[in-house]
C-alpha cells in the first residue's frame, strides 16, 4: 500500500512523515517519530493513555489516522516542559505523588492541560467529570485530583 | 554474614518524609520507557492467533500458507517448544498455557504464533493458519464445574486432598481444609446463627499497560529479554526453562511497568517472543492488545462460598464455617486454599473450619490479584458476620472489637500472632468522624475488615559508594508504585545521608543475584531490609577505611549522622570524616567501598484493615454512588507514607470496581463478551470520592525499622464494606458481587414482593 505523505507541526516543529492510510497517529507517533510518551492502553478510545490535543482538541491519537494531522498542530505530552522547567501540572503530579506506576500519567497531563485552558478555576466535581474519560489503576484519583487543584491555583497566581 | 533483621525503636531523620520519586521526572515528560517503548534494530512483529473456543480439541494446524506469505520470517506452534518441563506439572501448565499443545481450553487460549517485518504483514499472516479444531463440551461458571454432569477439562485430574481416592476424573483439583476446635460443638453453644451463600464474579487487575516485550536470542545461544513484570528474575528462570536454556544466558531487564496487581507474575507472550525470536534470528517485539489482555492473561477467581457463623447472646463468636469453591481456569490452583486460609484470620475463634476447592473452568488461568483470593472471603464472611451483630443488635464495629484477633491469638489458619493491627485498627474505625456523620435517604454505611499474609522471600542488593560521595544502590525487585523513593530514603536513613545522595535502580538479571517477585507486598519491606543490611556492610567498610585514614583501631571507630567518629578521649582532636572524605580517599585506602546483601527476608508482619463507607442507592434503578470512604490500615512503619496512602487508596477504588462494576461476561457459546475497557468498566474519575487514609504504625518486630507490606491488604475489606453498606442503604441484604444496577433492583424488588 502505497503511504500517505504528511506535513504537520508536533510540539511547535515542523514534522513530515510518510504513514500507511489506515495508520494511526498514535502508531506514527510512537513507531515513526520516537514519541512514546503518548501510550496505548487499548486502542479503543477507551483509557486516554494517547491523549494529545490536536488544534486545542483533547483526543485519543489512537482514534485519529497519521494522515488527519497534515497541516494541523499537534501537543504531546514531549512538548509540556519547556526545556528543563516542568509545567505546573507535571511539577504538582511530582509534589502529590499523584502517579505511581505512570503509564496514564502522560494522558493525565495532557487531559488536565486541556481541562485548565478551557476552565482555570475548576470545581472537585468539573475536575472529576473533565478527567473522566483517563483511566488511572494504581491512585483512585484522590492525589490526581488533589494535584489538578493545586497547579490550577499555581497557574491562576501565576 | 551477622544481619540482626530485629525491630528497634529509633527516632528517624529520613524515614518518614515524603521527597519526589527518583523516577518522577521520567514518568511525567513521557520518558520513561515501559514495556512497549523499547525498539531493537531490525526486529520484527509478533502476533498470536488465539482459539475463538472455550474448549476443543487441535486435531491439526496447518502454517505453510502463512509461511509463504511475504515478510513472514517465522511461524510457531505448539511443536516448536518442546516440552522441557522434566515431570514438573506446574512448569508443564505454564507451558501449555503459553501455547496449546493438545487442546484450545478457554476463548483466547494461544495456539500459533508469527513473526513478519509489519504488523500488517503479521496480522494478515495469522488469517492463513489453519486450525482444524473438533469443538468440545465447555463449562465456564464454577458451581456448574463441580457437578458431575461437567465437562470434565483434564482427565488426569482425580482430586487431591481427600480421604478417598476419587475414582473418576473431575474439575476439582484438591480439597484444602483449615482451623481448630470443633464448630459441631461451638455451633450448639450459640444462640444465634447466621448462614448465607454467596457469590463473587470474575475479575481483572485491569493494569492500564498491556503485556509487553522484545526478544532477541542470538545463534550463541545467548538472548536479551526487555519485559514488564513484577519479577524478571523469575520469568528469566521460566523462560529458560521452557526453552531449555542456561539461565545465565539470557539476561532480563525488567522496564518500567505500566501496572501489575499481581498479573505480571506470570510468563505468557515471554517464551513465544523468544521462541519466535530463536526461529527468526532476529529480535522480535510482542505486545499484547487489550483484548488478548482480557481474554488471556490473568484475572482472578470467580467465587461460591458458604458461610455460618454462630454467637451467644454477649456477642462472642462460638463457632465459625466456611466452605469455599474458586475457579483456576483450566489449571490447578491454590486459589480457595488462600481463600481458606485468609477468611477468618481476623477473628479470636475456638472453633473454625474452612474448607476449600479448586474448581476447573473453560476460562483464561487465574492470576494473583492483590491480596489473591482474600477479597471474596472476606465478602463473604464479613457480610455474615454484620448480619449476626444485626441479629443480636450489638453494633458492627463493637462486635468485630469483640472477637478481634490479638498478639498471641492462633490464627484460624494455624501461626500465633505476633502483635498485630486489627484491635487498632477497629478502635480507630470507631472513634473516626466518619462513624459519626449523618446519612441521607436511600444512604447506607458500611465497614468491613481485611487481612493479608504478606511475603518476604528470597532478595539480593548492592550499594555502592562512588569516589564523589554519591550511592548508588542496585535492587532486584522490581519498583511497581514508588519503591525506589523508599528505598533511597532507606540508605540514607541507614548511611546518615541526604536522600538525594542515593540514586536506587532497578538491576537486570546479569547485573545482581536472584530475587523473588514483587509481589505479596514484599517489594519494600524485603528490599529495605536487604537494603539495610548492604548498608550497614558499607558502614563496616567505611569505619574500616577511616581508621586507616587516622592510623586508629577501627573498634574505636564509629559511624554516626554520616561520619565516621573516633570514640574516646585520646581522638579529641581528630575531627570526624565525612561520608565524602572517605569516598574521595577510598582509592588510596583500598578501592571501592560498596556493601552487598543477600537474604531470605524472613517474618513478614502480618497486615489488618478496617474500611468505612457510605452509599447512596437509587431504589427505582439499582444505581449506586460512593459518597465517602475511609481507610485504615498498619503500615508497621510506613516509610515514604504519601505513597502507603496512594496503596490505600488504589486498593480501596480496585476494590469499589469489583464491587459495583466489574465482571467477566461469558455467552453460552463460551466466548467472553466484554474483553475492553468499555464493557468491562473500571473506576474512572467521576465515579469516586476522595479516598481518606489513616495511617497506623504497629511496629512489626522482624523488621529493624518496624515495616509491614502495604500494597495487598488494601483490597480485602471493600467488596464486604460496601455489601454492608448497599445492604443497609436498601434494606436487603446482597449477596452476589458485583452489586450492578441489574442486581441491586432486583434485589429490592424480590423484598418488595416478598
Amino acid at each position: 500500500m502505497a503511504g500517505v505523505a504528511v506535513s504537520t507541526t508536533i510540539n511547535g516543529d515542523n514534522v513530515e512523515y510518510l504513514c500507511q492510510p489506515d495508520e494511526t497517529l498514535l502508531d506514527v507517533l510512537r513507531d515513526r517519530l520516537g514519541l512514546t510518551g503518548a501510550k496505548e492502553g487499548c486502542g479503543t478510545g477507551d483509557c486516554g493513555a494517547c491523549s494529545i490535543i490536536l488544534d486545542d482538541r483533547l483526543v485519543c491519537s489512537c482514534l485519529v489516522l497519521g494522515a488527519e494531522a497534515e497541516g494541523r498542530r499537534v501537543e504531546t505530552i514531549e512538548g509540556m516542559a519547556h526545556g528543563d522547567k516542568l509545567h505546573p501540572l507535571q511539577q504538582k503530579f511530582l509534589e502529590h505523588a499523584a502517579l505511581q506506576c505512570g503509564i496514564c500519567t502522560p494522558g493525565f497531563l495532557i487531559a488536565a492541560k486541556d481541562l485548565l485552558a478551557k476552565n482555570p478555576d475548576p470545581t472537585e466535581e468539573e475536575i472529576r467529570f473533565g478527567l473522566a474519560g483517563n483511566l488511572c489503576r494504581c491512585t483512585g484519583y484522590d492525589k490526581i485530583v488533589r494535584a489538578v487543584q493545586d497547579a490550577a491555583s499555581v497557574m491562576k497566581g501565576a | 554474614m551477622n544481619f540482626d533483621p530485629r525491630y528497634s525503636s529509633r527516632s528517624f531523620a529520613s524515614v518518614g518524609t515524603r521527597p519526589i520519586r527518583p523516577d518522577g521526572v521520567d514518568k511525567v515528560t513521557g520518558r520513561a520507557r515501559y514495556g512497549a517503548d523499547f525498539n531493537m534494530a531490525g526486529q520484527l512483529v509478533g502476533r498470536v492467533l488465539r482459539s475463538p473456543h472455550a474448549h476443543a480439541t487441535i486435531r491439526k494446524i496447518d502454517t505453510s500458507k502463512a509461511e509463504k506469505l511475504p515478510g513472514v520470517k517465522a511461524v510457531i506452534t505448539a511443536a516448536d517448544l518442546p516440552d522441557l518441563t522434566d515431570g514438573d506439572a506446574a512448569m508443564y501448565d505454564i507451558l501449555d498455557n503459553c501455547m496449546a499443545r493438545k487442546k484450545a481450553l478457554y476463548d483466547g487460549h494461544a495456539v500459533a504464533a508469527v513473526a513478519a517485518v509489519d504488523a500488517r504483514t503479521a496480522t494478515q499472516a495469522l488469517k492463513l493458519i489453519e486450525v482444524d479444531y473438533e469443538v468440545l463440551p465447555h463449562v465456564t461458571d464454577v458451581d456448574e464445574a463441580m457437578k458431575h454432569s461437567a465437562p470434565v477439562l483434564n482427565d488426569s485430574i482425580f482430586t487431591e486432598g481427600v480421604e478417598e481416592k476419587p475414582t473418576k476424573p473431575s474439575n476439582v483439583t484438591k480439597r484444602s481444609q483449615y482451623g481448630h476446635g470443633d464448630v459441631r460443638e461451638g455451633f450448639a453453644q450459640a444462640d444465634y446463627v447466621v448462614e448465607r451463600s454467596f457469590k463473587t464474579e470474575q475479575t481483572h487487575q485491569g493494569y492500564i499497560e498491556p503485556h509487553a516485550c522484545v526478544a532477541s536470542v542470538s545463534s550463541d545461544g545467548t538472548a536479551d529479554l526487555w519485559v514488564c513484570t513484577q519479577g524478571h528474575f523469575v520469568y528469566r528462570q521460566h523462560c529458560a526453562q521452557l526453552l531449555g536454556m542456561e539461565a545465565s544466558k539470557l539476561r532480563v531487564t525488567s522496564s518500567e511497568i505500566g501496572g501489575g496487581f499481581g498479573g505480571k507474575t506470570h510468563v505468557w507472550a515471554e517464551p513465544v517472543a523468544l521462541a519466535l525470536s530463536r526461529k527468526a534470528g532476529r529480535p522480535v517485539k510482542l505486545v499484547m492488545t487489550r483484548d488478548e489482555v482480557f481474554r488471556a492473561s490473568g484475572p482472578t477467581s470467580a467465587t461460591s462460598i458458604d458461610v455460618k457463623i454462630g454467637a451467644r447472646k454477649d456477642g462472642t463468636i462460638t463457632a465459625a464455617e466456611a466452605t469455599l469453591r474458586y475457579s483456576c481456569g483450566p489449571y490447578a490452583g491454590m486459589w480457595a486454599e488462600l481463600g481458606a486460609m485468609t477468611a477468618f484470620a481476623c477473628y479470636k475463634l475456638d472453633n473454625v473450619k474452612t474448607v476449600g476447592y479448586e474448581v476447573l473452568v473453560n476460562r483464561p488461568k487465574t492470576a494473583a490479584y492483590r491480596a489473591p483470593s482474600a477479597p471474596m472471603a472476606a465478602f463473604a464472611v464479613e457480610s455474615a458476620v454484620d448480619e449476626l451483630a444485626k441479629e443480636i443488635g450489638m453494633d458492627p464495629v463493637e462486635f468485630r472489637i469483640r472477637n478481634a484477633a490479638q498478639e498471641g491469638t492462633r490464627s484460624s489458619y494455624g501461626p500465633v500472632y505476633g502483635p498485630i493491627g486489627i484491635g487498632p485498627t477497629l478502635e480507630a474505625a470507631k472513634n473516626h468522624p466518619h462513624m459519626k456523620a449523618p446519612l441521607g435517604k436511600n444512604q447506607g454505611r458500611g465497614m468491613a475488615c481485611g487481612f493479608w499474609f504478606n511475603f518476604g522471600g528470597q532478595t539480593c542488593t548492592d550499594l555502592n559508594i562512588g569516589m564523589d560521595g554519591s550511592v548508588s544502590l542496585a535492587v532486584g525487585t522490581v519498583d511497581v508504585g514508588g519503591s525506589r523513593a523508599s528505598l533511597s530514603l532507606v540508605a540514607a536513613e541507614e548511611l546518615g545521608i541526604a536522600y538525594e545522595q542515593v540514586k536506587a535502580v532497578v538491576a537486570d538479571t546479569s547485573s545482581l543475584g536472584y530475587n523473588d517477585m514483587t509481589d505479596g507486598s514484599r517489594g519494600t519491606f524485603s528490599s529495605s531490609m536487604a537494603t539495610i543490611s548492604a548498608a550497614r556492610n558499607a558502614i563496616k567498610v567505611l569505619r574500616e577505611r577511616a581508621a586507616q585514614m587516622w592510623d586508629v583501631p577501627v573498634d574505636d571507630v564509629v559511624w554516626e549522622k554520616g561520619h565516621a567518629i573516633a570514640k574516646g578521649e585520646k581522638y579529641g582532636n581528630l575531627a570526624a570524616l565525612s561520608l565524602k572524605e572517605i569516598a574521595a580517599a577510598s582509592g588510596k585506602t583500598g578501592g571501592p567501598i560498596a556493601g552487598h546483601s543477600e537474604l531470605v527476608a524472613d517474618g513478614a508482619g502480618v497486615s489488618f484493615a478496617t474500611h468505612i463507607c457510605d452509599i447512596e442507592v437509587d431504589p427505582e434503578t439499582g444505581a449506586t454512588r460512593v459518597l465517602r470512604y475511609t481507610v485504615v490500615q498498619d503500615a508497621g512503619k510506613a516509610v515514604h507514607p504519601t505513597y502507603v496512602e496512594g496503596q490505600y487508596q488504589g486498593g480501596a477504588a480496585q476494590g469499589i470496581g469489583w464491587a459495583l462494576n466489574e465482571e467477566y461476561i461469558y455467552a453460552k457459546d463460551g466466548r467472553l463478551q466484554n474483553a475492553g475497557f468499555l464493557d468491562y468498566r473500571i473506576p474512572v474519575c467521576s465515579d469516586l470520592p476522595m479516598i481518606d487514609t489513616q495511617i497506623l504504625e504497629i511496629p512489626n518486630p522482624n523488621h529493624p525499622y518496624g515495616v509491614r507490606g502495604v500494597g495487598e491488604t488494601s483490597i480485602v475489606p471493600p467488596l464486604a464494606a460496601i455489601a454492608n453498606a448497599v445492604s443497609n442503604a436498601a434494606g436487603v441484604r446482597m449477596t452476589h458481587i458485583p452489586m450492578s444496577p441489574p442486581r441491586v433492583l432486583a434485589a429490592i424488588e424480590a423484598e418488595r414482593g416478598g
